[in-house]
């Protein structure tokens, strides 16, 4: 049964990769090996659009990946057997937090847990931006050479500043996010 | 409006404005469900990540799972999750039957340079509106910048940072506790 393969390895890869979508890439290279049903060529393919598509990347791929292996149907399999794992895990988590909401000592674990976690997305806002703004030339040990990628520099300050005019502050996050397409198309960035 | 179909319509477009992982999703979440819709707040989105990290799974799941649970229950966490998932499954769908050639495309790649420098910035702006509500005295401060090191320069597990902290905020927390008591004591 070709749908109840895709769910079962799919429901793997959410209960096992622990991080966020990147961290599924492993998973896919095992799948793609083992199943013969994509080449590590058409896997490269296939993170690069689910890249450059709307969507949180896990579940890009795992619709990517299920659509190639089983049409419209293989996509939805997919995804939700991604899903899956982490909807159950999270339901019993949140319940389980929700008794113990009132209890001090939980709010005592989130008073340094809050600060971590708004450290790590710190972090993987830095992560974004050397890998949008900057180009890494070369890499020797711990000697990183860089070139900043100007226009690209120059749209995020613009953008930036923008986000903080009190007129404009209100405007949706998606707006800015069509108007850097545009600016990108236009500026050949 | 029934809430289920609220769930569903608002999560599809939180999943529709993301561009790249569970953490571009974030300023969108804020906007949407913190500033829109009253759903959860800020220092709230900063546990569900804090879990969504440590947890297995898509943190974009994990975090729309929490939401709408906490709002609607079991079916509640569901919704949201399947309304976050909907987007990427037509687009994605129609991309990979017609356009195969979609990442190659020169525009799509100008495009998506202007919106990852435009996503750096958004996410930027939520991490500084979330240090309000969680970065609150000095030993946060510290913890702050010591785990954005940790992560930035060394790339340390993020389920080992926020289980390290947790225990440690449970610590300070607890000493603090006992300092009062005792400075209660002596008056």
């Amino acid at each position: 049964m070709l749908y109840l393969r895709l769910f079962y390895e799919f429901f793997k890869a959410g209960l096992f990769a622990v991080g966020g979508g990147l961290a599924t890439v492993p998973f896919l290279t095992d799948m793609g090996a083992s199943t013969g049903w994509f080449t590590n060529a058409e896997l490269a393919n296939m993170i690069a659009i689910s890249e450059s598509t709307p969507g949180p990347m896990g579940v890009n791929m795992a619709t990517y990946v299920g659509f190639e292996v089983g049409g419209v149907l293989g996509a939805i399999v997919a995804t939700l057997g991604l899903v899956c794992p982490s909807i159950i895990i999270i339901i019993i988590i949140a319940a389980f937090l929700e008794k113990f909401r009132s209890s001090k000592y939980v709010e005592y674990v989130f008073y340094g847990l809050r600060p971590a976690s708004t450290g790590l997305i710190a972090a993987a806002c830095w992560g974004v931006v050397t890998i949008s703004l900057l180009t890494v030339l070369s890499t020797e040990g711990a000697v990183v050479t860089f070139s900043l990628n100007w226009q690209l520099v120059l749209l995020a300050a613009v953008i930036y500043a923008c986000t903080h005019l009190e007129r404009l502050k209100k405007l949706h996050p998606i707006i800015w996010i069509a108007l850097s397409a545009v600016a990108g198309i236009v500026f050949q960035m | 409006m029934n809430v289920y179909l609220d769930l569903l319509l608002t999560f599809a477009r939180v999943g529709v404005c993301t561009f790249g992982g569970g953490y571009a999703m974030l300023p969108i979440l804020q906007r949407e469900v913190v500033e829109k819709k009253g759903w959860a707040t800020d220092a709230e989105l900063t546990d569900y990540y804090a879990i969504g990290q440590c947890t297995p799974g898509v943190i974009a799941v994990n975090t729309a799972t929490f939401i709408g649970h906490k709002y609607k229950g079991i079916l509640g966490g569901i919704v949201a999750t399947l309304g976050m998932v909907f987007p990427s499954l037509v687009i994605i769908s129609v991309i990979a039957a017609f356009l195969q050639n979609f990442a190659d495309n020169v525009y799509v790649v100008h495009a998506f340079n202007g919106i990852r420098a435009c996503v750096c910035v958004l996410i930027f702006n939520a991490v500084m509106k979330l240090r309000k509500s969680t970065v609150i005295d000095m030993p946060t401060a510290v913890i702050f910048l010591v785990v954005f090191l940790l992560s930035a320069i060394w790339d340390l597990s993020p389920a080992i940072l926020v289980l390290v902290c947790g225990v440690i905020g449970l610590a300070l927390k607890l000493m603090q506790e006992r300092r009062g008591q005792k400075g209660g004591d002596e008056t």
